[in-house]
């Protein structure tokens, strides 16, 4: 007797590898063939150019505080929505997405205009001597913005999933609410939040159209390193773009190497 | 006996809820911060975009949308959607038919690379075709020979929205497909079904919603892009600029109230896509569940 099989593996596996091929793997290896134009002497003082390191130094720097922020603040309200009821939490919960389903550059423009001299926040900030448009501060709001939901998302379910027996445990043993959040809770939820830091942060690195607007890209001051690919591009110096990219797309590729090895143990260790 | 057993249950339940309640002051402080992060970061910005849009009144917000470079800017980001999410949605159930049905070496590897253009950043994802495509690029000369456009014109803006979208409907059904496994395909082959009998009838039905929910999603990232969309299209008012990038132009030019009702468009878009989705989320938990649940699978073994 023969066994049936499902039909179309050859034909849907042919057209995915095709597509992926065609669209995602070859654009981007092309990126790396070009860069080996270069002499390894172009493309390090092109990398290692003072404008360039201080483009990195702001988008890296901004780009871990933003996503650092966001963990306590994500953590608070994945907790609010997933162990509390009060009016509203559906709506606050279907708003933690909007990062992701509001164009980047109407966040830039919204965020800027609250921000500018004249606008709602920043009316009474620049009196105060704070200045948040048009500088470091700026991008870092910015940033903040785009990273909101990844530790929301990546704890919320963890913290749904989590038997509340072994909180009960704990409180039966005699801990106090304190000491169980701290031994029982934060543990369990580790390996999801340091998940939705490195999102956030893999995110923020490459962000560009929420940036842009606010930051005022005045170089070696608030000029991030995805403006800069985009300004050499406008130069025809395609080389050097080329070059950035490269170490742009390394640097995603070793976080996204980083998150699956600490995921890994993590998770491995709790299993 | 059985009230007594439920009185029981009853008060080792309240005692246990009890123990694990947090205070009443601390949940109150909890809200307080999440409600004034959530206003500050989000809430505020969405109304300024409204606010500022109707800044000179009713008139000049509509009279934003009669300008004919507007209108060219949504057509351009109405065909660039109709192109990419429709690709991306049938690479979306090819993929998710061969990895969850079957099994063959290298399939972890091929799933996190579905996933690839999510880590590289927008600008990036519209410079690799412009290395590819444009003056200077590899097939750029060949091109150029041969009279054909894609950078600085609409083949590029596709191509980039396809790639920053690439993921989303895959990511959304491969989960899925796979916890659904598929002995429900293998029945219908039995009673007699032809393959295309077996997609069409069950495993569609199956995974409408966790596709509609793709989709959705696709389609708001493919209408907002910015970054990869910015790189290819050269800012050709009339010719290459989508919503997104209109917007831009209009805000570089001081014309400020115009780029917020253009981007008012944007956010109403942003708005619905986040009321579908919240409600797929609650009226169809289990189609999207082992989506939302295998993502943080996906974040422990990307």
């Amino acid at each position: 007797m023969q066994r049936r099989v499902l039909p179309g593996f050859g034909l849907t596996l042919g057209f995915a590898l095709m597509y992926l091929g065609l669209i995602i793997l070859l654009p981007l290896a092309a990126t790396f063939v070009k860069t080996a134009g270069l002499s390894w002497e172009q493309f390090w003082s092109t990398v290692t150019s003072p404008r360039v390191v201080a483009s990195y130094k702001l988008t890296f720097g901004t780009s871990f505080y933003a996503a650092l922020f966001n963990v306590p603040m994500g953590v608070i309200l994945a907790w609010v929505l997933v162990r509390y009821q009060f009016p509203g939490r559906r709506f606050m919960d279907a708003l933690v997405d909007l990062p992701f389903a509001l164009p980047t550059a109407v966040a830039g423009i919204a965020l800027t205009s609250i921000y500018a001299k004249t606008g709602w926040f920043g009316q009474w900030l620049e009196p105060m001597g704070i200045k948040v448009a048009y500088t470091q501060v700026g991008v870092w709001v910015a940033l903040t913005f785009i990273g909101l939901p990844f530790v929301v998302r990546t704890v919320q379910p963890i913290l749904e999933e989590l038997e509340p027996e072994l909180e009960e445990a704990a409180a039966t043993l005699g801990a106090t609410r304190l000491q169980t959040i701290r031994r029982v809770v934060i543990p369990a939820l580790l390996p999801a939040i340091i998940t939705g830091f490195a999102l956030a942060f893999a995110r923020a690195v490459g962000e560009y159209g929420s940036v842009v607007f606010i930051s005022g890209n005045m170089p070696m001051k608030t000029e991030i390193t995805p403006l800069l690919i985009i300004t050499k591009l406008e130069q025809y110096d395609y080389a050097g773009a080329t070059a950035l990219a490269v170490v742009m797309l390394l640097v995603s590729f070793a976080l996204l190497l980083v998150i699956q090895l600490v995921q890994r143990y993590l998770f491995r260790s709790r299993a | 006996m059985a009230g007594h057993a439920s009185t029981l249950t009853y008060v080792a339940q309240h005692h246990r809820r009890r123990s694990i309640e947090d205070p009443l002051w601390l949940k109150v402080l909890l809200i307080a911060i999440a409600v004034g992060f959530v206003s500050l970061f989000l809430v505020v910005p969405l109304l300024s975009v409204f606010v500022e849009a109707l800044r000179k009144g009713v008139g000049a917000y509509f009279s934003a949308f009669v300008d004919p470079d507007t209108k060219s800017a949504v057509k351009l980001t109405l065909l660039a959607a109709a192109i990419a999410v429709p690709a991306n949605l049938v690479f979306g159930l090819a993929a998710s038919w061969a990895i969850a049905k079957f099994e063959f070496p290298g399939k972890s590897i091929l799933t996190t690379l579905i996933d690839l253009p999510f880590a590289v950043s927008p600008v990036i994802s519209g410079l690799v075709y412009v290395l590819l495509f444009g003056a200077q690029g590899w097939w750029g000369p060949w091109l150029m020979d041969h009279d054909i456009r894609i950078i600085f014109a609409v083949p590029g803006i596709v191509l980039a929205t396809v790639f920053v979208t690439f993921p989303f409907v895959a990511r959304e059904l491969i989960p899925l497909m796979q916890a659904q496994g598929k002995d429900e395909e293998l029945a219908a082959l039995t009673l007699g079904a032809s393959g295309w009998q077996t997609f069409r009838r069950v495993t569609l039905p199956n995974v409408k919603w966790a596709l509609f929910y793709g989709v959705i999603l696709c389609n708001a990232r493919a209408m907002g892009e910015f970054g990869a969309v910015s790189v290819v299209s050269g800012h050709i008012r009339g010719e290459t600029n989508t919503v997104p990038l209109h917007v831009e132009i209009l805000y570089n030019e001081y014309q400020t109230q115009a780029a917020f009702a253009v981007a008012s468009l944007l956010t109403v878009l942003a708005l619905v896509t986040l009321v579908l989705k919240s409600l797929i989320e609650w009226k169809h938990a289990k189609s999207v569940a082992a989506a939302s649940a295998s993502t943080t699978r996906q974040f422990a073994t990307k």
